[in-house]
């Protein structure tokens, strides 16, 4: 396939590995930060770990959609489900969320609720036109990435005038998320990030200027192919090495200073900033989740069925939350893989293969070394 | 969930939808939210929607860029 194939080359893996070997300076760590989830996924499925020096250490961060998503929110999607009988459309991985009271919206299909997977949200608003008895709410989760989707249903739903659809906005945004992470008191120590790619496609570069240079870091914005990460980790060695901070970009093939503007005029036109969201793992983050604009309020399914937001505490053994914050490992969970596993997940990082615990479990936790899952392996 | 993927623009539709191509499945997406779509464009396909153009001369300079990268032996590793 094009444009993928081509970033999976095994020969040029092992090449551009063997250049980082002679790049790292054996006397110091380089702690890595790969804040999406699509790079944790591609880091454990090519086993890039086993090919980089050991004193290279790529440290997950929480740009897993749903491993962020706190349990409050979860709760109200069910409510949405079984007290107010909506038709819940979602996206397939927050179906096994663990809720409280061991729900979660698996089982609240089980007993009766209406909860229909999604692919795309223009099937949300073709099922509210099909169902004009019933409200048919979208459960809008994710970030920057699958927020512009989000959007064009709002659009397209009031140039309808459709009554019966709402969405439940629960996008969250990269940045501040960043910000938040190098701010906080316990923080990990970290040297760089390996910036998301996807969601620079439509952000741009520039909005992670900011805390590059206030926390003096560099970040690399690279794809998600296993030849892109490890470009991106060679950029971050040299930057280091040279104790340079700021932003600079692997992904050229699909991201700009800018992003794609229009996808971000449709976001701002219909919604708009949150004072603080509850994140999983990281608490209450400033500015870093977006509402429904007041000119989109007939449909915000929070404002339609008044749901209120409760803070609920995650499982006693779950890790998740310093999971998410970089200070522990899926293997630093004394239940990974014994009473948590993806079929039957205690915490929200073993349900999509983008969390760190079910990336773990799938392409680590049976292999002793890393290097297992080959490049070409995987192509 | 965040999985996003490249797929080739094949037809252009009415109400700014496209044909892609899939690893060989056709599939109707939406094209709303990028600016001048054509066919034969490479788009990042996300659920259901493509959210960004992929440049072929960016990707094709990276391309050579990592093959000169895994050919040559780094110099000035820091002692
Ligand atoms: S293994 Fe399960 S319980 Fe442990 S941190 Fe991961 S998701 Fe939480």
């Amino acid at each position: 396939m094009k444009y993928v194939d081509e970033f999976r080359r095994g020969d040029v893996a092992r090449g551009i590995a063997k250049h980082i070997a002679g790049l790292v300076d054996p006397a110091r760590e380089y702690r890595l930060m790969e804040f999406c989830g699509g790079h944790t996924h591609a880091i454990a499925r090519y086993g890039l770990t086993g090919l980089l020096p050991s004193n290279i250490r790529l440290i997950h961060g929480p740009g897993c959609p749903v491993c962020v998503l706190p349990i409050g929110r979860i709760d109200s999607a069910i409510e949405l489900v079984l007290q107010h009988q909506v038709i819940l459309c979602t996206y397939g991985d927050t179906l096994r969320v663990p809720a409280s009271n061991r729900m979660s919206l698996y089982k609240a299909r089980a007993e009766g609720g209406d909860v229909r997977v999604i692919y795309s949200t223009s099937d949300a608003l073709r099922i509210a036109r099909e169902n004009p008895d019933r409200q048919v709410v979208f459960f809008g989760i994710g970030f920057e990435t699958t927020t512009p989707p989000t959007a064009m249903a709002l659009k397209t739903a009031k140039t309808e005038g459709q009554k019966n659809f709402s969405v439940f906005c629960n996008h969250v945004l990269t940045p501040p998320a960043m910000q938040h992470l190098l701010s906080a008191g316990d923080a990990v120590e970290l040297d760089g990030f390996i910036g998301p790619s996807h969601v620079s496609t439509v952000i741009g570069s520039d909005p992670y200027q900011a805390v590059a240079k206030q926390y003096r870091k560099p970040v690399v914005i690279a794809g998600f192919e296993p030849l892109d990460v490890l470009q991106a980790t060679a950029m971050l060695v040299e930057d280091i090495n040279h104790g340079r901070d700021g932003v600079s970009t692997q992904f050229t093939r699909a991201v700009t200073p800018e992003g794609n503007q229009k996808a971000r005029s449709v976001v701002m036109e219909t919604m708009m900033l949150r004072d603080t969201f509850e994140w999983r793992g990281l608490g209450q983050v400033p500015h870093s989740a977006l509402a429904i604009h007041p000119d989109y309020a007939d449909f915000d399914a929070e404002q339609r069925f008044a749901l209120p937001y409760r803070h609920v505490p995650d499982h006693k053994a779950c890790e998740c939350g310093a999971i998410l914050r970089g200070q522990k490992q899926p293997s630093d969970c004394k239940v990974f893989g014994i009473v948590c596993t993806p079929d039957n997940p205690l915490g929200s990082c073993m349900v999509s293969s983008e969390g760190a615990c079910a990336a773990h479990y799938h392409y680590g936790r049976f292999v002793k070394s890393p290097t297992q899952t080959s490049v070409e392996e995987g192509a | 969930m965040c999985l996003a993927m490249p797929v080739k623009i094949t037809e252009l539709l009415p109400d700014d939808m496209a044909k892609v191509d899939v690893d060989g499945v056709t599939r109707e997406v939406s094209i709303a939210l990028i600016e001048s779509p054509a066919v034969g464009d490479y788009v990042i396909l996300h659920v259901g929607y493509a959210i960004g153009k992929l440049d072929p001369a960016e990707a094709a300079q990276t391309l050579a860029l990592m093959e000169e990268l895994a050919a040559s032996e780094a110099e000035g590793a820091t002692p």
